[in-house]
C-alpha cells in the first residue's frame, strides 16, 4: 500500500452554492449545481466535453426517495453519454474514487460535486438516526445532537476538553463573546446551540486534473500529495469516543509518516469537517495539530454545514489556500457517519511531489 | 476523450455468494454480506490481514430502510481501521462497484481489495421504495416491469421479432439456473409453451419472463500481479481484467433511443477497444448480461456488438445463446433466475470471473477463455462492463 499513486492529481477548480437555510430548489441540486459547474468550467477554462470522468456524492434518505443523483445528472447535460459513478456518501469520497481514475491513467481530468437539501426534511432528526443500527439502535431514535453530546459529554468527563475550550472553538467560528455563549442554555446537555451545526441547504463541485493536465489549466495546481480514508467501528461502546484512531490512521498514511502520528511538516492550514465544537479539538489532539496552524479558517460546519457536500468544501477551501498562494501546504478533513466514524485525509501542496 | 491507459494489471481472485431466495429470515443484513465475503475470502485464499480496502455497493437504502448501511455494518464487513468506499449506481452498482475496486488496484494504491455488493429485499418493499414521487418527472407507477414494458413493445414493433423469443429467454435461463446451486428460480421443466400460457403482468411481458425479488450478496477479491501471481504459482487460475466501462446518460432527452441506448453503445465500443477485441461474438466465451426481463437479451445483443442491429432476436431464436450455442449468454441462469438488485451486477462479474478461472462448477462453459461481466440501471442509462480473461492481457 503506498499513500500516492504512480500518478500526480491535482484540483485545480472549486466552487460551491450559497450556503442557505432553505432553497426552494428541487432536491436533486440540479439548481444549486448548475451555477456552481458554470463557476468550475470558467475557473479551468475547460468544458462539459473536456471531462474525462464525473463522480457525485449525495444520500437518498436526505433527498426522501431512491435514486436521487439519477436526476442530478441533468446538470450536467450528459449528452453525448458519459464515464460516470455515485457513491453514497460525502462527495469527498467521490474525490477519492475521481482521484484513483485519474491515477489509473483511466482519466485526466474529473469533475466530482455533491449535494444535499437538508431542508426538506422535516425531522432531520430521525432521517439521521436511520443511519444507525436498525436492530437494535435505530428504533430508539435519538436525536442527532444528543448523539453527539454523548461524545462531547465522554471527552469532558475525561478532562481532554471543556465547555469553555469547545465555546472557545464556537467564539472563533462566529466571532461571538465566548462568555456571553457559556450563558445560553443546552440544546443536548453538555451542547449548547453555538456547539452544533446549522441546517444547510447546499452544493459543491471540483475539478481535478492529472499533473500534466493540470499545469496546461491553471498557474498553481494543488497537488494532492496524500490521501487515504479509515473507517472506524459503528459501536459506540466499542469505540473511545474521546479519540479517533481513523483520523489519525488515515493521516499518518496521507503524510507519509514513518511514525505512528501523522507528519504534518509544513502545513499551515487545516480545514476540518467538524460539524460540533468538540469535534475540533478532539481532531486536533488526535492528529497532533498545533497552535501554528489555521484550524478551519472558512468557518466550517459551524457556520455552514451543506450535507453530503460539506467534506468536499473542506478539501476546495484548502486546495483555494494553495492555489491562490496562501500556504503551499494544507490539510483537509472529511467525515461521515455519526461521531467521526470515517475519516478522509487529504494534503495538498503548491509543489509537485 | 483522449486515449487512456488502462493503469496497472488487477485480476480477480476469488468471488463468493449466497444462496439467493425471497426472504433470508435467518440471517441480518450483516450476517449475509458475510457469507460472500467469508465464501469469496476462502475462494481467494487469503486472509483479512491482507485485505487492503473494502468496496461496497448495494441499490438505494430506500430498499432496506437503512441509511447508508455500511456504516452500521462496518465490523461485520471487516473494515474498521480500513478505507471503506459506498458505490450506489442504481441497477449498475454491483457491477460498477466491481469496476471502482478495480481501479483500487489499477492506482498502485492497494494491492488486495474486498468488494461485495447485497440486498435484502425482504426486510422492505422495494416497490414503495421506487414509488416516490419525484418532482417534474414522470412517475413510474408500476415498478420497473412497467417501465420497460414500452421499451420492449418499442423493440418487437421495429424488429419484427416474433413473440416466442421472449419465452425462449426465460425458459434457457431458468434451465441455466437450475443447475446453478445459488440460484433462486429453478424452472428444469419450464417450456415456451408454459411461458406464453402465463399471466400477462405489463404487455408483453409475462409473469415468466420477469425476474424475481431476491435476498442475497456477493463479493469478489481482486488483487494487483504480485497478488494474481502468487495465486496462480498454487494452480490456480485467476481472472485478468482485460477492460472495464462505466457509461451515463439521461433518463429523458430527444432522440433517446430506449431500446438501444447510447450509452450502452458507447461503453460496448470502450470496453472492446479497451480489451483488444474486434469481434466481441467470435472472441468472447462466456456473457453474462445483465437481463432483468428476458427480452433484455436480445436487446443488450445489438446494443453490445454482438449482433447487428435489428438481429439480436434471430441471434437468441437460433439458439446460439444456449449452453451449447457459439455464445453462451447467462449461463449461470442470470438476473432471470436471481435478482437481489444490488448484488445482480456484481454477480453477473462474479460469474464471468468463475467462467474463465474454471470454477463455475456445473454450469461452467467448457474451456471459456474470455468473458463479459455486464450490467445496466435506472431508466436504461447507467451501464458498467468488465471483459475478464484466464490469461494476463498482451
Amino acid at each position: 500500500m503506498t499513500p500516492t499513486a504512480p500518478r500526480d492529481v491535482a484540483v485545480v477548480g472549486f466552487a460551491h452554492a450559497r450556503h442557505t437555510e432553505s432553497t426552494f430548489g428541487t432536491t436533486n441540486g440540479v439548481e444549486m449545481l448548475a451555477p456552481v459547474f458554470a463557476e468550475c468550467y470558467r475557473q479551468t477554462g475547460l468544458d462539459r466535453t473536456d471531462i474525462d470522468f464525473w463522480c457525485s456524492g449525495s444520500c437518498d434518505y436526505l433527498a426522501g426517495r431512491a435514486f436521487s443523483f439519477i436526476s442530478a445528472v441533468d446538470t450536467i447535460g450528459a449528452v453525448p453519454p458519459i464515464s460516470e459513478s455515485h457513491v453514497e456518501m460525502d462527495a469527498a469520497w467521490a474525490f477519492f474514487e475521481a482521484y484513483l481514475k485519474i491515477a489509473t491513467g483511466q482519466a485526466d481530468t474529473a469533475l466530482v460535486y455533491g449535494f444535499g437539501k437538508a431542508s426538506a426534511s422535516t425531522d432531520l432528526d430521525s432521517a439521521m438516526a436511520l443511519q444507525l443500527d436498525p436492530y437494535t439502535v435505530a428504533p430508539l431514535w435519538p436525536g442527532r445532537h444528543h448523539i453527539a453530546a454523548l461524545q462531547a459529554r465522554a471527552g469532558i468527563d475525561a478532562g481532554t476538553w471543556s465547555e469553555g475550550a469547545m465555546a472557545s472553538v464556537a467564539a472563533r467560528a462566529t466571532g461571538r463573546d465566548e462568555r456571553e455563549l457559556l450563558a445560553e442554555p443546552y440544546v443536548a446537555d453538555p451542547l449548547r446551540r453555538h456547539d452544533c451545526p446549522p441546517v444547510t441547504d447546499g452544493a459543491g463541485a471540483i475539478i481535478l486534473a492529472s499533473g500534466d493536465r493540470a499545469r496546461e489549466l491553471v498557474d498553481t495546481p494543488a497537488y494532492v500529495t496524500g490521501i487515504e480514508h479509515i473507517a472506524d467501528s459503528a459501536e459506540f461502546g466499542a469505540r473511545d469516543l474521546t479519540d479517533s484512531p481513523s483520523a489519525r490512521a488515515a493521516a499518518v498514511r496521507a503524510t507519509r509518516s514513518s511514525g505512528d502520528r501523522p507528519d504534518l511538516g509544513g502545513v499551515t492550514v487545516a480545514e476540518l469537517h467538524t460539524q460540533y465544537t468538540h469535534q475540533e479539538l478532539l481532531l486536533r489532539s488526535a492528529l497532533g495539530i498545533g497552535d501554528h496552524v489555521a484550524v478551519t479558517p472558512s468557518g466550517g460546519s459551524l457556520l455552514a454545514d451543506p450535507l453530503f457536500s460539506a467534506g468536499l468544501e473542506r478539501i476546495g477551501y484548502a486546495a483555494n489556500d494553495v492555489m491562490e498562494g496562501r500556504t503551499e501546504r494544507a490539510l483537509a478533513h472529511a467525515t461521515s457517519g455519526h461521531l467521526l466514524q470515517q475519516n478522509l485525509i487529504c494534503l495538498l501542496e503548491g509543489r509537485p511531489a | 476523450m483522449s486515449a487512456h491507459s488502462p493503469g496497472l494489471p488487477a485480476a480477480v481472485l476469488g468471488t463468493g455468494q449466497t444462496h439467493h431466495v425471497a426472504r433470508r429470515t435467518d440471517v441480518s443484513m450483516s450476517g449475509l454480506c458475510r457469507e460472500a465475503i467469508d465464501a469469496a475470502m476462502a475462494d481467494a485464499g487469503v486472509g483479512w490481514d491482507e485485505i487492503d480496502a473494502v468496496v461496497v455497493g448495494k441499490a438505494p437504502d430506500l430498499f432496506e430502510g437503512v441509511m447508508m448501511p455500511e456504516l452500521m455494518m462496518a465490523d461485520a464487513l471487516g473494515a474498521v481501521g480500513k478505507p471503506l468506499l459506498r458505490v450506489h449506481t442504481a441497477g449498475s452498482v454491483g457491477g460498477s462497484t466491481a469496476v471502482v475496486a478495480a481501479s483500487h488496484i489499477q492506482s498502485g494504491r492497494y494491492r488486495r481489495v474486498l468488494a461485495v455488493a447485497w440486498e435484502k429485499q425482504s426486510e422492505s418493499n422495494a416497490m414503495w421504495a421506487l414509488s416516490l414521487p419525484v418532482p417534474f418527472t414522470a412517475p413510474v407507477g408500476a415498478g420497473a416491469g412497467g417501465y420497460f414494458a414500452p421499451h420492449v413493445r418499442s423493440y418487437i414493433r421495429t424488429t419484427g421479432a416474433p413473440e416466442h423469443v421472449g419465452a425462449m429467454v426465460a425458459v434457457k435461463d431458468r434451465l441455466n439456473g437450475s443447475i446453478n446451486p445459488h440460484a433462486h428460480l429453478k424452472q428444469p421443466d419450464l417450456t415456451v409453451d408454459k411461458v406464453l400460457q402465463g399471466q400477462m403482468l405489463w404487455d408483453p411481458i409475462r409473469f415468466d419472463e420477469t425476474c424475481p425479488s431476491s435476498d442475497g450478496a456477493c463479493a469478489i477479491i481482486l488483487g494487483d500481479a504480485a497478488a494474481a501471481e502468487e495465486v496462480e504459482s498454487t494452480g490456480r487460475r485467476v481472472a485478468w481484467v482485460h477492460a472495464t466501462a462505466l457509461r451515463t446518460e439521461p433518463g429523458t432527452f430527444a432522440g433517446r433511443d430506449y431500446a438501444n441506448p447510447q450509452a450502452s453503445r458507447d461503453a460496448a465500443a470502450a470496453l472492446w477497444a479497451e480489451a483488444g477485441i474486434t469481434d466481441p461474438a467470435e472472441e468472447i466465451d462466456a456473457a453474462e448480461i445483465y437481463v432483468p426481463f428476458s427480452w433484455f437479451e436480445p436487446m443488450w445483443l445489438e446494443s453490445l456488438g454482438f449482433a447487428a442491429p435489428g438481429e439480436g432476436w434471430r441471434m437468441t431464436e437460433s439458439g446460439a445463446t444456449a449452453r451449447d450455442g457459439s455464445l453462451p449468454v447467462n449461463p449461470s441462469g442470470g438476473v432471470m433466475c436471481s435478482n437481489p438488485i444490488g448484488a445482480s451486477g456484481m454477480l453477473r462479474f462474479a460469474e464471468a470471473a468463475r467462467q474463465v478461472m474454471g470454477r463455475a462448477e456445473e454450469h461452467q462453459i467448457p474451456g471459456a477463455r474470455k468473458a463479459l461481466g455486464h450490467a445496466y440501471g435506472g431508466g436504461s442509462q447507467f451501464f458498467s462492463m468488465w471483459v475478464v480473461g484466464s490469461e494476463r492481457r498482451r
